[in-house]
């Protein structure tokens, strides 16, 4: 894996997974509270390089993919105080930043009807979810089975999540019908679901 | 709310992934909107993007990026969004109210059949298509398969098929081969918002989608 390798020039020293997810909500929780400029730009550091990688799959070139993680990174400096470790990690809640700046920005007119989940959070009356909600110490887990997925279930999800392809799109590409690709993602959210009711 | 029928789990991962089809994301965040468990699922699913995220070779960033950061911090004049403006129609979910430029109860349907009214959001070149089906209580709609997909969210009323029966809040999102005959309840008119996705070889051919509905 290739996590945490390119934050080499902080004091701290290079946390494991669990911990690092510890840490950048800490980090977050401090930018939150005081405004940190310091932990902010330690965020920046790890998250800037991953988001503008992000932002290039896409097809953004490096100046336009540049700009976006700047707006994602405004975005979490303005919304830290919002975050809510309850609902899942640091990375997590980037992610979706990230995400929902490129369906505005990148994609021709699917900002209209994204709807980020976030924006019924506070509608909802009923707290009682018969779901897991991820905490934070999942998410390693995740990461894990993630890296244990056969190779075609991945690649859809891989596609999927940071390539921006529709599910018809995944099938044209990879010529087979779109219930195989269908399929293949129930498998590697069941799969995922596995190992999160192993925690219980 | 009761909801019995809920996104399936393909679904779950392509919203989660920012890549579900335009039409087919709009239905779904109507569901979503509703549903605690399947808000619950699209969480989970994101952290797919996380553990993806992480894992990027990262891109170097510009030189000077951070004090850019910083000054940009600094002249923001920066404030938290807005909490949404006031819904046309607060008796629907926030992502199907948006779509619509007066209360549901006075929308204008094009009968397209006995019993059936039609109400087009959307009917796009690739095939796909978005619209409000308005059918009377006790009215039989054609058995019908799905040349693509095909997302449906009931909004008032019910209907039965082979499935089961579907009310307010449910969804049904069905494989491309699937087959049913709704049957709507007595009662209530039964609205539902629905979303078709052609699949390739059928794209620019919307009647086709609509044909079941609309008896062309």
């Amino acid at each position: 894996m290739v996590i945490a390798t390119i934050v080499t020039d902080i004091d701290r020293p290079k946390p494991a997974r669990n911990s690092q997810a510890e840490h950048f909500a800490g980090l977050l929780n401090e930018v939150a509270e005081t405004r940190s400029r310091q932990a902010f730009a330690e965020l920046f550091e790890h998250f800037g390089p991953r988001l503008k990688a992000f932002m290039m799959r896409k097809g953004a070139n490096a100046e336009l993919a540049e700009d976006l993680t700047q707006d994602a990174m405004i975005a979490v400096w303005n919304k830290a105080g919002m975050f809510s470790p309850g609902k899942g990690s640091v990375t997590t809640w980037i992610y979706t930043i990230a995400r929902n700046l490129r369906i505005d920005r990148l994609r021709r007119e699917g900002s209209r009807y994204f709807t980020d989940i976030d924006e019924y959070e506070e509608a909802s009356d009923d707290p009682a979810s018969d779901e897991v909600v991820i905490s934070r110490e999942q998410d390693a887990l995740v990461t894990g089975a993630l890296d244990v997925l056969p190779a075609d279930q991945r690649e859809v999800i891989v596609m999927a999540f940071m390539d921006d392809m529709t599910q018809t799109e995944i099938a044209e590409k990879l010529d087979v019908p779109l219930g195989t690709v269908k399929s293949r993602m129930r498998l590697a959210y069941r799969k995922m679901g596995a190992v999160l009711e192993d925690l219980k | 709310m009761s909801i019995a029928y809920h996104l399936d789990d393909a679904t779950v991962v392509a919203y989660a992934g920012g890549s579900l089809a335009d039409c087919l994301s709009v239905v779904a965040a109507g569901h979503i909107a509703m549903c605690d468990h399947c808000r619950a699922r699209v969480r989970r699913a994101e952290v797919f993007g996380a553990a993806l995220l992480d894992s990027l070779q990262p891109e170097q960033m510009d030189a000077g990026a951070l004090t850019r950061m910083f000054q940009r911090i600094d002249g923001s004049d920066w404030t938290l969004p807005q909490s949404g403006k006031v819904s046309i129609d607060s008796t629907l979910p926030d992502p199907v109210a948006r779509l619509l430029d007066k209360p549901l109860d006075q929308i204008r349907w094009k009968t397209t059949g006995p019993g059936i009214g039609l109400h087009i959001i959307e009917r796009n070149e690739d095939g796909s298509s978005l619209f409000l089906l308005k059918v009377r209580p006790g009215h039989k709609l054609p058995d019908h398969g799905h040349a693509g997909q095909e997302m449906t969210l009931i909004l008032r009323g019910a209907y039965r098929d082979q499935i089961g029966r579907f009310a307010p809040g449910d969804v049904a999102d069905l494989d491309e081969d699937t087959e049913h005959q709704p049957v709507i309840e007595e009662g209530e008119d039964c609205v539902c918002l629905i979303a078709t996705e052609a699949p390739a070889r059928f794209k620019g051919i919307v009647p086709r989608l609509l044909q079941p509905f609309v008896g062309i």
